[in-house]
């Protein structure tokens, strides 16, 4: 029975998610929260939220706009930020590739870190499982999380304007990706990557149209894929 | 919060339609390219190297700036907002939980500026 088993892997998907809304409630509470305060209007960060559905995206692109970045160096950057997820798409492509075009857009859409690792890591544990059970658990990891961020913004968007300025909420943006980044470190070579972005943004940040942050995130990545090399050179296991 | 105030008429409308359009798109073709496009074929190794250092080299970058020179002081280095953006980092390499993470920088955050007297 094909149907019975894809639709438990549905809800199974559904409740390996559940620990991503303590993840994904407070940060889409914070964007909503953010952009209220940078002046955008409800439907716009609506449209945001919805239209672009990545949230490390979202804020380079609100915390540029508030810094009057030229608008092209505004897209670049965010997209920078985002091209992890181009890495998932191609990580996933071997298991759900067979599915038809249209499906595969949708999985695009609602491809980010927490369908993504969680559907990776499931399909690994489960070879044997078939297409429609593999789409069925990948659209089970969004089926909370991806109504939670929407409405997380709205509620945010409300609480917005009431949040009082002893709350430091100018420094919120940089615990929250600072928070993210951390776990990230897993290896030498991340660290490496890190350490050189954050030396060179500083160095760089007198450089004109926000472009500093395209520099640094370059070396910081170079830097890490040398580090990469260089370590497995030196027989280290990364 | 004069600085936010400022910013809200910083950009207008149609500035941020653009970018809210060309990020949805941007980031519909990062995550569609391969998965819809590319298929099962393989990727040069090379640029998979530089993509698993892109979360790590861009969201530290954005950061670094707003931690050493936050707005909300004028721009002046401030030993709270310092201090609790590397107890975040610290505490989220230990951890690896983002919200022990978030709540320990948020907590050194409050108690320094607390201290302090702002």
């Amino acid at each position: 029975m094909p149907r019975t088993t894809a639709k438990s892997y549905f809800w199974k998907g559904c409740r390996n998610s559940l620990p991503f809304i303590f993840v994904a409630g407070p940060f889409s509470l914070l964007f909503g929260v953010l952009a209220t305060e940078a002046g955008l209007k409800l439907y716009e960060m609506l449209t945001f939220s919805a239209s672009v559905y990545a949230g490390s995206a979202q804020f380079t692109a609100l915390q540029l706009l508030r810094e009057d970045a030229p608008t092209l160096i505004i897209l670049a950057s965010s997209l920078a930020v985002n091209l992890r997820v181009g890495m998932y798409s191609a990580s996933l492509t071997p298991y759900l590739g067979a599915a038809p075009l249209w499906m595969r857009a949708i999985v695009a859409y609602f491809t980010v870190d927490q369908s993504y690792s969680l559907s990776v890591a499931q399909y690994e544990l489960v070879p044997e499982m078939t297409l429609s059970e593999r789409l069925a658990y990948f659209f089970g990891t969004n089926a909370i999380i991806a109504p939670l961020w929407y409405s997380g913004t709205l509620v945010g968007a409300i609480l917005g304007t009431g949040i009082p300025e002893s709350f430091a909420l100018d420094f919120a943006l940089p615990i929250a990706f600072l928070a993210m980044v951390g776990p990230m470190l897993r290896t030498p070579a991340h660290i490496v990557a890190a350490f050189v972005s954050i030396i060179v943004a500083l160095l760089c940040v007198s450089i004109p149209y926000n472009l500093g942050l395209l520099v640094a995130g370059t070396a910081g990545m170079m830097a890490g894929a040398r580090a990469e090399q260089f370590l497995i050179s030196r027989g280290v296991k990364i | 919060m004069n600085d936010v105030a400022t910013s809200a008429t910083g950009f207008d409308t149609s500035t941020l339609w653009i970018v809210i359009l060309g990020l949805a798109l941007g980031s519909f073709a990062l995550r569609f390219f391969f998965i819809g496009i590319v298929g099962a074929r393989p990727l040069p190794e090379w640029l998979l190297r530089h993509l698993r250092y892109t979360a790590v080299a861009m969201l530290p970058a954005l950061v670094a700036p707003l931690v050493v020179w936050p707005s909300a002081t004028g721009g002046e280095p401030d030993l709270p907002r310092m201090a609790a953006a590397v107890v975040t980092l610290a505490v989220g390499y230990i951890t690896k939980n983002v919200l022990m993470a978030i709540g320990s920088g948020a907590v050194t955050l409050y108690a320094l500026l607390y201290l302090v007297g702002v």
